[in-house]
């Protein structure tokens, strides 16, 4: 399995909140969404980064701590080393009876618009959670609606959206009329949430977690969660 | 037919051993290792004080093998001891022993690991006096000659209270002068190779791709250096040894016995095929000793001696 780093271009970047970038590069991955690479700068660090799509790569990044800030200083033309696709991602049904629905907090939206996208291009219809603190932390909403998904934005503070988290839009969904799936990316807390709302009403979800990694492929041990879960090799979807 | 064999006073369910380093100490880890059917399991090395290891990048699997530095992350060995002794909770329901791996940067360190890792009761303890990835003071000056690796051995002989095996480097000029100096200096067995020192350079930026800038190289371009090292080493001593390197599936553990293995280390495997890697690995043993009329381990043991 070669997954030397390989290096790309950067060829656009889109501003999606104050803090949150989409780095679209010039080249296309055979991945699935929910996979994950991990992004190089030589002599800074490597990091892992969820798939926003993969043809063209696109990553979505917030600048929170020292690499993904250094990532926020490059340029339309500057490159950026990605090893990958890893991990194992979300996985669709052949064929869905009823509505996929997706929920993301923060940058966890990424991975879901590119699942979007596939679960799109199959015909499947697509309601997209999106939650943020205020309208101004939300991310993905065109994107996610130019797909052709329905999308309930919802904000804690209620300027945009149904107020509250996303777990009580998830709730709403719930109650409308069970879909056929749930698919979530975000905080520990909310997919802790999310999954078990899905658990009591019956519904299949699949999870998308984080945690420390370092190889990235299944040899250090250090992305274990819960009982000898490997995040990067068994993850970061459990489903 | 049977995959079950001896090795020192224990008898083993399978010839797999999960090599030291490989998804870490982690007891629910290492557990999952045994029930997917590795013989024996190695926890990852551990030393006096806790280390958090080197800044990424750590490894990468450049398509022939893999290459990485780590950089021994541990928790210090008094941090190891509890997790050692949960570890050996859990596997001796499954009848399967667990080897504690060590390295010091001193031979009286070594000795003062040994006693406190010796706490925990592992069935084995493995001496790791070949890490290629810790520069100075760390694992490579004792493995590279017979009298520093003999007085590691020794010092750990004398502070242990369980059989230890002592982990060779393929780099040296004379595998069989170290092998034959630790078994004189009272190693039980010896596990043979650690990883080869080896750099994967990116051509683009010009840099070295690990943050340590060299690492060590493991898996499928291993395995023809440790077939030499296993043979070199069954041709010169009579202790058991665990043959590491390069083992990814049944007949490359057949190869790995051919060549002098009692046991078979099983470590990148892991990363190619999976956390169930032994069961898989197990099947295809199997399957080879049926096709070729093998009824034991045994039988396959030093074939190209
Ligand atoms: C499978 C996987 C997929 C990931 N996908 C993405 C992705 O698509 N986009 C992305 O931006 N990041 C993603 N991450 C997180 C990313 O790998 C880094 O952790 C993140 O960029 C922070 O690294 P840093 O060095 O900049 O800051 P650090 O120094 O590591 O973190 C600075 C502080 O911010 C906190 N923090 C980390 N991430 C966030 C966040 N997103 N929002 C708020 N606080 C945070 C940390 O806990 C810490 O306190 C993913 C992680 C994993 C494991
Ligand atoms: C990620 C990784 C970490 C390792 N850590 C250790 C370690 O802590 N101690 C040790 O003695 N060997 C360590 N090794 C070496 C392995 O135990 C083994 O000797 C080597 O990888 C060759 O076997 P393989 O080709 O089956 O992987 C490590 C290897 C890898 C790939
Ligand atoms: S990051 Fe190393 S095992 Fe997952």
């Amino acid at each position: 399995m070669n997954t030397l780093p390989q290096p790309f271009t950067i060829t656009k970047i889109v501003d999606e909140n104050a803090v949150t970038r989409t780095f679209i590069l010039d080249g296309a991955l055979a991945a699935e969404p929910g996979q994950f690479v991990m992004a190089w700068l030589p002599g800074v660090d490597e990091k892992p980064f969820s798939l926003a799509a993969a043809n063209p790569v696109s990553l979505t990044i917030a600048a929170v701590g020292p690499f993904s800030r250094a990532i926020h200083t490059l340029r339309t033309g500057d490159a950026l080393w990605l090893r990958g696709p890893l991990g194992r991602g979300f996985r669709l049904p052949e064929k869905m009876t009823g509505e996929l629905v997706l929920v993301g907090g923060g940058y966890g939206v990424a991975p879901l618009r590119f699942l979007a996208e596939t679960a799109r291009a199959r015909g499947f219809p697509v309601r997209a959670i999106v939650g943020a603190r205020t309208s101004a932390d939300l991310l993905a909403l065109d994107a996610l609606a130019a797909l052709g998904a329905t999308v309930i934005p919802a904000t804690e503070d209620g300027s945009v959206g149904r107020r509250g988290l996303v777990t009580h839009a998830l709730a709403d969904a719930l109650a409308d009329g069970l879909p056929a799936l749930v698919c979530a990316c975000g905080p520990t807390g909310m997919l802790a949430a999310v999954g078990k709302l899905c658990d009591a009403a019956g519904v299949p979800v699949q999870l998308s977690w984080e945690a420390h990694m370092r190889c990235g492929i299944g040899l250090c041990g250090s992305c274990e969660r819960g009982d000898g879960w490997l995040t990067c090799l068994d993850g970061p979807v459990e489903r | 037919m049977t995959l079950s064999c001896d090795f020192l006073n224990f008898t083993l369910k399978s010839p797999l051993v999960l090599a030291s380093g490989i998804i870490g100490t982690s007891p629910a880890l290492l557990t999952r290792a045994a029930r997917a059917g590795a013989g024996m399991v190695t926890a990852k090395s551990c030393g006096l004080a806790p280390r958090a290891g080197h800044p990424n990048p750590v490894a990468v699997d450049w398509g022939g093998g893999v290459l990485n530095a780590i950089g021994l992350t541990n928790p210090g060995a008094d941090a190891e001891v509890p997790l050692l002794v949960e570890t050996r909770a859990r596997l001796s329901p499954l009848g399967v022993p667990l080897i504690a791996s060590i390295f010091a940067g001193t031979v009286a360190e070594f000795a003062a690991v040994t006693e406190i890792i010796c706490r925990a009761k592992p069935d084995l303890l493995e001496v790791n006096i070949s890490c290629p990835n810790v520069r100075d003071d760390f694992g490579t000056p004792f493995a590279a000659l017979p009298e520093t690796a003999a007085a590691v051995t020794d010092a750990v002989k004398r502070a242990a209270t369980c059989p230890i095996t002592v982990k060779l480097a393929p780099n040296v000029p004379d595998i069989a002068r170290i092998a034959a100096a630790v078994v004189a200096a009272g190693a039980d067995a010896i596990t043979a190779i650690n990883t080869m020192p080896g750099m994967v350079i990116d051509p683009v930026s010009g840099k070295p791709f690990l943050s340590n800038r060299t690492g060590g190289i493991s898996g499928a371009a291993l395995k023809p250096i440790a077939l030499r090292c296993v043979f070199d080493i069954a041709r010169a001593v009579d202790v058991p040894v665990i043959g590491t390197g390069g083992v990814c599936n049944g007949r490359d553990a057949v190869e790995m016995l051919a060549a002098g293995a009692t046991v078979v280390g099983v470590g990148t495997a892991i990363h190619t095929r999976g956390v169930d890697a032994p069961a898989k690995i197990n099947a295809e043993l199997t399957q080879f000793m049926a096709q070729n009329n093998f009824g034991s381990i045994a039988a396959l043991r030093g074939r190209a001696l």
